[in-house]
């Protein structure tokens, strides 16, 4: 890389960047032609970091590349906030994000009478119903928590889904028959929107409004795609290591243990963390419909009484989750296969 | 030096195959993998197999080893009398050593699947983890390795197995001309460590000369024993023992008979292209 770049390369993007930005507000471009302003800011942009990239000493490289990564959603945070106010995004719909942070803030911290519901379940009063209502007391706040409402429903349906996938997916890996029987139907069904089934699952449940269908609904969705995904790691592994292990004498058990378990199992943790996502959406789908407490709920409610400051924070929350599961689960992939990683 | 034609036996083999034969249904019809071989191996003796690429010599060994079954005729290995020694165990041209185990969990997979005690056998397999001189590797996953050490640990596995006979699939042809050749010499002095009857596939006829105690030459597919050569070298043998006179009559020898083969073979796979 050419290291000895003169000023200009870096200062007449900036310029320009500068200039369009004043223009857009001097002329009220930003109404009329906000999609050429970004995309000429966002080419400035780029060539002003990389111009900045050249004149770097290599050490800071790295250091560079993560205050890019960190720095642009900031920016696009910081652009937005500048539009809502100056009344170039209706604020209405799009608030600015300030605003967005102290409705989480509120969220977190305030208990909403209405809807009897909290965000996280206010955990600084778990000392005091303690002492005055026992146990029942902190289950009734862990039950008035949008939080732990998503999240039971999201883990609950994920580990009664995917564990019997695994299985079945093993088996339809494993034997040919089993596989022919079962594989048209798995994929015919797969592609079926989980949700369009939750009717039925409210017909089957004693208790329709219950926990019982959200949770079966995530369930199923997960159930397919790691029997599908288990099937493709299973078949996918190389016949030369089945060859080594009965080779090397290997009984049946032995065989699935030593061979085909890890061997299948990159590709199913693969299946795991698709169908992760497809259960956040699922769930915050079924809350939108048929819920009174979830995330989902909460993002549907405050549209409904537009309080759209605390609709945006409750899909900060599902991003939140979504990120936060995701690396859990790749945490554990790690701890399963440590010979991944060299 | 070169005695073309059966060598006269004192004892019972130990490997024996009579006509045999390998066909498979394809949807043009039954192929034939390997028409006709008859083979003896003495306990003890190294035996090289070359031939054209394929001529079957693979799936003759895979037939010997358990993994695939003769369609008529035998190939098979004579019962030691210890009938808990395993009969064989197979060194794979692809390593095929288990990326999700470490170098120790790997050479210890034979006598794990026999049911050692964990003590045991992995000091079984840090004896010949030691032995193939990656002692500082143990904890190391394949990844993390070369093609040669992959192929050290593939080696280290068969024999910390003890097999009666040990089979080579072409192990040393998928890796570059230095290592192949540093590995060569491990093997020969592996081999005089143990004195295990061996059968080593390869279609490398300076290998199969440098090792072998016999070379078998095969035909052009469909596979059968063409002729085959006494290799009366003296052993200890090292890489020097390449450029001796003995050497180059013999590897001359073995590529003559070889030559028409290799031809042959190149004339089907033309006319497969063709068709």
């Amino acid at each position: 890389m050419n290291r000895a770049r003169p000023t200009s390369a870096w200062a007449v993007p900036a310029a320009v960047l500068a200039a369009t930005l004043a223009a857009g507000f001097a002329f009220d471009l930003w109404t009329q032609a906000w999609w050429a302003l970004l995309g000429v800011a966002f080419v400035c942009v780029v060539l002003t970091a990389e111009a900045v990239e050249g004149r770097l000493a290599v050490r800071h490289l790295g250091a560079y590349q993560r205050a890019l990564a960190l720095g642009f959603p900031i920016a696009l945070l910081a652009v937005w906030e500048a539009l809502a106010t100056t009344g170039v995004l209706n604020p209405r719909w799009f608030p600015p994000p300030t605003q967005i942070a102290a409705a989480l803030w509120d969220l977190i911290v305030s208990y909403d009478r209405f809807n009897r519901t909290s965000l996280i379940g206010r955990p600084w009063l778990v000392p005091e119903r303690l002492a005055t209502e026992g146990w029942a007391g902190v289950r009734a706040l862990v039950d008035e928590a949008h939080l732990t409402a998503t999240l039971g429903r999201v883990l609950g349906g994920f580990a009664i889904g995917a564990a019997p996938g695994v299985l079945v997916g093993m088996a339809m890996g494993l034997n040919r028959t089993v596989r022919h029987m079962l594989d048209a139907t798995m994929s015919a069904i797969y592609v079926l929107p989980k949700i369009a089934i939750f009717p039925i699952l409210m017909l089957v449940f004693p208790d329709p409004f219950g926990e019982g269908p959200k949770i079966a609904v995530v369930a199923i969705s997960a159930f397919f795609l790691v029997a599908i995904s288990t099937m493709a790691g299973v078949q996918g592994i190389d016949p030369v290591y089945l060859q080594a292990g009965r080779n090397f004498g290997a009984n049946r058990w032995q065989m699935f243990r030593h061979v085909i378990l890890p061997g299948a199992l990159p590709i199913v943790f693969n299946g795991l963390r698709l169908a992760l996502g497809t259960a956040l959406i699922v769930i915050v789908a079924v809350e939108f419909v048929r819920a009174d407490r979830g995330v989902g709920f909460l993002i549907f409610y405050y549209w409904q009484v537009l309080v759209t400051p605390k609709m945006y924070a409750g899909l900060f929350v599902v991003m939140a989750l979504g990120v936060g599961l995701t690396a859990l689960l790749q945490w554990l992939e790690r701890r399963a296969m440590p010979w991944r990683k060299g | 030096m070169a005695t073309a034609g059966a060598p006269a036996r004192t004892v019972a083999p130990k490997i024996v195959a009579k006509g045999a034969q390998k066909r498979f249904p394809t949807r043009r019809g039954w192929v034939t993998a390997v028409e006709s071989v008859d083979l003896e191996v003495a306990e003890g003796e190294f035996v090289c197999v070359v031939g054209p690429s394929g001529c079957g010599k693979s799936t003759f060994l895979r037939i010997l080893a358990g993994l695939d079954h003769a369609t008529a005729g035998e190939a098979r290995i004579v019962p030691g009398s210890d009938p808990k020694q395993p009969l064989n165990a197979v060194v794979f041209q692809e390593y095929a050593i288990f990326p999700w185990k470490t170098v120790l969990a790997n050479v210890a997979f034979g006598p794990q699947m026999r049911g050692v005690t964990r003590a045991e056998r992995e000091a079984i397999a840090r004896a010949w983890i030691a032995k193939v001189g990656l002692e500082r590797f143990e904890d190391y996953y394949p990844a993390q390795l070369s093609g040669g050490m992959k192929q050290r640990v593939s080696i280290a596995r068969a024999l910390a197995h003890d097999p009666q006979v040990l089979l080579m699939d072409e192990p040393l042809g998928a890796l570059d001309a230095q290592t192949r050749a540093v590995l060569q010499e491990e093997l020969l002095r592996l081999w005089e460590e143990t004195r295990k009857t061996v059968v080593y596939v390869t279609h490398s006829i300076d290998e199969a000369v440098l090792l072998g105690d016999r070379v078998v030459v095969m035909t052009a597919h469909p596979g059968r024993v063409k002729t085959e050569f006494r290799i009366d070298l003296p052993r200890p043998r090292d890489l020097t023992t390449t450029s001796t006179p003995a050497y180059a009559a013999l590897t001359g020898a073995v590529w003559a008979a070889l030559r028409d083969e290799v031809r042959a073979a190149m004339a089907q796979d033309a006319e497969e292209v063709r068709s």
